[in-house]
């Protein structure tokens, strides 16, 4: 392996990689606007611009050293870009001295030229690489008193994409990521010099189910989402880590929450699940369900046939009373492929040891359309494998499966349904026998058709509202954490939040977005199972986890701490995990959050 | 404990003990002042108005077009006492974002002068307004009606600003 000297420090780089990329992996960050590391190298913006030579030998081969005793290097006589030039053995490179640092300094005055510096109206803003470097390498004043160019503005580019011609700094990432990664080559440069601009090749458009990506990793705020554009700054959002629930692929994101609403939904790096990217309809539909039509209120059936607002307690012992009053093998138990492992597990066990039925199963939600070869996959819910792995299976010889599950209502075998976060109302030949389920009991995020006929029901915590894990198209298992407070996860330890999530009072009108009174549902379920007098302690989704790793074949030897190290881990192969990397995010949030 | 003994010099004399001649030097110092210039201003019914660099409580510039504030938000984040909330949306004006809601929780400002340094419009600037008085917490919450004021009613304050903001 070649080995290097980055200022100053001695580090081994593979073959092949190139200066920027071997200094990422050891901590050194050198400025870069167009290089990424999933994409190819243009080298057009000169950002990152560096000091390369190698170590001064006299004849016979020793090194050279100066009057003070320093290794004398020999400095090429022009800068190299870190990010073409690959590294060789006794390479020296220098990223911090006089020459790279006025380098860099030249750049971002060149680059700043035509830029409008509409900071204050601009949506990168408080992410944004210029305005960063800016901070950090540039003189803070310009030399330029022309006019600046004026190209166009407000351009749509795509149905999600709006393009600011004037922010661009030309590097050309969007156009790259459109050809390499989407495979949809439908934007271009046009003109050229200081009158360059993007444009779409005539007649098409940039609408590939992955175009938003070009959203984060343009570097300035050339490029908005149209789905976003100002609603908020970036610093006034809480950002907490989850998984896109849109589809089985489990893609790691951010969940950008303002006023307990959320705001948007980005991708969070995990190079061995979605690398930097996500879909448009993870980004676009994942939050609409959260945000509004809420069920927040368990809620029962009283006797005039309305369902009015319940305390916790009395919703759960209504439920209780309600599976009571028929037998155990009438009962059909349905999770859901859209909760976590430990809701469904929770509900596994409350079905075999408290209902003791067998009729348990849940509902697949399967989609050819939406499969790709890329990240989506054809099941549109986030774990159906933890499902089954978790015990959410119905037995082939006893118990009914979903499929028949509407012949046997209407022949009077199953008289009771206990349905968790699923609207089997959807289905069209079980919505018209529902009337003639004798109990109803539901869990729902939302106001569904499901929810309407039920004889209790309980508000359920949504993924962005719990804590837990789901298990992906490949079986890997992974942790989420809550983004949205509710009455139950108030006090949950380590949430990321805003200045002012932090320092908001109650009298605060921005505090005041609805706190919403749901619970996660294996919750729920304990709390069922507790009035039928199970006993069951689950302190949180922890506890229930960790039962999980010594019951459930799959989960072995997994903890919430390893799978966030590893970034997940795929079931039955705990031995081996693959390591998490160094992480490139293509933006960073300053002020930084905490 | 360690108790202090008045020296002989702090007690009272004899003529402050018997108390009635410091009456008559108080009431003469009453007379005496009766004949002096009056400086009591007879507030509220005598306004008193400041001049431009008093920092009353900030409001928002509205020029013949609208406002002059972009919702760009550096207020609320420089604001130290978290007194200000905005909320932008899109226009079609050249400057695309304006703020859709604009509220300053006037219990919570410290009239600090934070807000209008930062901000990169000029939109935002402390007017003379002093008098504020509000019988519920959520009157205090001024929203965008209230806090735009037109232009020409704050010029001392711009002319201020010109002259002294580096
Ligand atoms: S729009 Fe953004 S990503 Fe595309 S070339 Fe311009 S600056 Fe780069
Ligand atoms: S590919 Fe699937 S998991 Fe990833 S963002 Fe799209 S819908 Fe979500
Ligand atoms: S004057 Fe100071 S405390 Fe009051 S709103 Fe402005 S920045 Fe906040
Ligand atoms: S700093 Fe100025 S332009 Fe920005 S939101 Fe505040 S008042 Fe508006
Ligand atoms: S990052 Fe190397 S030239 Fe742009």
């Amino acid at each position: 392996m070649p080995q290097i000297i980055i200022d100053g420090q001695r580090i081994e780089a593979a073959a092949g990689k190139t200066i920027i990329e071997a200094a990422l992996d050891n901590g050194i960050n050198i400025p870069h606007f167009c290089w990424h590391p999933s994409l190819s190298v243009a080298g057009n913006c000169r950002m990152c611009l560096v000091n390369v030579g190698s170590i001064r030998r006299a004849a016979d081969g020793s090194i050279e050293h100066d009057a003070d005793g320093n290794v004398m290097v020999n400095y090429m006589p022009k800068m190299q870009i870190g990010c073409a030039t690959p590294v060789a053995d006794g390479m020296v490179v220098d990223t911090q001295s006089h020459k790279t640092e006025s380098a860099q300094n030249a750049v971002m005055e060149f680059l700043l030229i035509n830029h409008p510096l509409d900071c204050p109206i601009c949506d990168e803003a408080g992410q944004c690489k210029l305005q960063e470097y800016s901070f950090e390498h540039s003189k803070g004043k310009s030399r330029f008193d022309e006019q600046k160019v004026h190209k166009p503005k407000r351009v749509e580019l795509g149905p999600q994409i709006m393009f600011d011609g004037e922010r661009c700094i030309s590097c050309s990432r969007c156009i790259r990521f459109a050809d390499e990664i989407a495979k949809q080559p439908a934007i271009t440069f046009v003109q050229r010099g200081d009158k360059v601009t993007i444009e779409n090749f005539p007649g098409t458009t940039f609408d590939s189910p992955y175009s938003m990506n070009v959203i984060d990793i343009c570097p300035v705020g050339a490029l908005t989402s149209k789905d976003f554009r100002f609603k908020t700054r970036v610093w006034e959002m809480s950002f907490n880590d989850s998984i896109c629930t849109g589809c089985s692929r489990g893609c790691n994101t951010k969940v950008g929450v303002r006023d307990n609403t959320i705001m948007r939904i980005e991708p969070r790096t995990n190079m061995h699940v979605n690398e930097y990217w996500m879909c448009d309809h993870g980004r676009l539909t994942q939050y609409d369900f959260v945000n509004e039509n809420r069920v927040s209120e368990p809620m029962i059936r009283n006797s005039a046939g309305q369902l009015v607002k319940a305390d916790w307690n009395d919703a759960y012992a209504a439920a209780a009373e309600l599976l009571r009053s028929v037998k155990h093998q009438e009962i059909m138990v349905i999770g859901s492929s859209k909760s976590s492992n430990e809701d469904n597990y929770l509900l596994a066990k409350f079905a075999k040891s408290v209902l003791k039925t067998n009729n348990i199963d849940f509902v697949r939600h399967f989609n050819e359309e939406f499969g790709d070869s890329f990240l989506r996959t054809r099941d549109m819910s986030p774990n159906a494998h933890g499902a089954m792995e978790s015990g959410i299976a119905h037995h082939a010889q006893h118990g009914t499966s979903i499929d028949h599950l509407a012949d046997k209502i209407s022949q009077g075998f199953i008289k009771a349904l206990y349905v968790m976060d699923e609207d089997i109302a959807l289905i069209p030949k079980i919505a018209s026998v529902l009337d003639k389920v004798q109990v109803l009991i539901v869990h729902t995020h939302n106001a569904t058709a499901t929810a309407e006929k039920a004889h209790v029901v309980f508000a359920s915590s949504t993924y962005a509202e719990s804590e837990g894990t789901y298990t992906n198209v490949t079986k890997r298992v992974q942790h989420f954490t809550p983004a949205i407070v509710t009455k139950e996860n108030e006090r949950y330890m380590g949430m990321k939040m805003s200045r002012w999530d932090k320092f908001g009072a109650f009298n605060d009108r921005w505090t005041q977005g609805e706190r919403r009174n749901s619970r996660m549902s294996w919750r729920i379920v304990q709390g069922v199972a507790n009035a039928m007098n199970a006993q069951w302690q689950y302190k949180d989704s922890e506890s229930v986890f960790e039962e999980m790793t010594h019951h459930v074949d799959g989960f072995k030897g997994m903890s919430y701490e390893l799978l966030d190290e590893y970034g997940g881990m795929i079931m039955g192969r705990i031995g081996t995990p693959e390591s998490k990397g160094v992480v490139y995010e293509s933006h960073y949030f300053k002020p930084q959050v905490s | 404990m360690n108790i202090e003994k008045n020296t002989e010099k702090q007690r009272l004399n004899f003529w402050e003990k018997i108390y009635l001649p410091e009456i008559a030097r108080g009431l003469g110092m009453t007379f005496v002042e009766m004949f002096k210039p009056k400086v009591t201003r007879q507030y509220p019914e005598e306004v008193w108005n400041p001049t431009g660099s008093y920092r009353g409580r900030p409001v928002l510039v509205l020029e013949e077009d609208g406002e002059r504030c972009v919702a760009c938000g550096l207020c609320s984040r420089v604001c130290p006492a978290l007194a200000i909330e905005v909320a932008a949306g899109e226009t079609e004006k050249t400057k695309e974002r304006y703020p859709i809601k604009f509220e300053i929780n006037m219990l919570r400002c410290i009239y600090c002068g934070f807000c209008e340094e930062v901000c990169p419009e000029e939109a935002i600037v402390m007017s003379k307004d002093y008098d504020l008085v509000f019988e519920k917490q959520e009157d205090a919450i001024l929203d965008k009606d209230q806090l735009l004021i037109p232009m020409a009613q704050l010029q001392d304050r711009l002319e201020f600003l010109r002259q002294y903001r580096r």
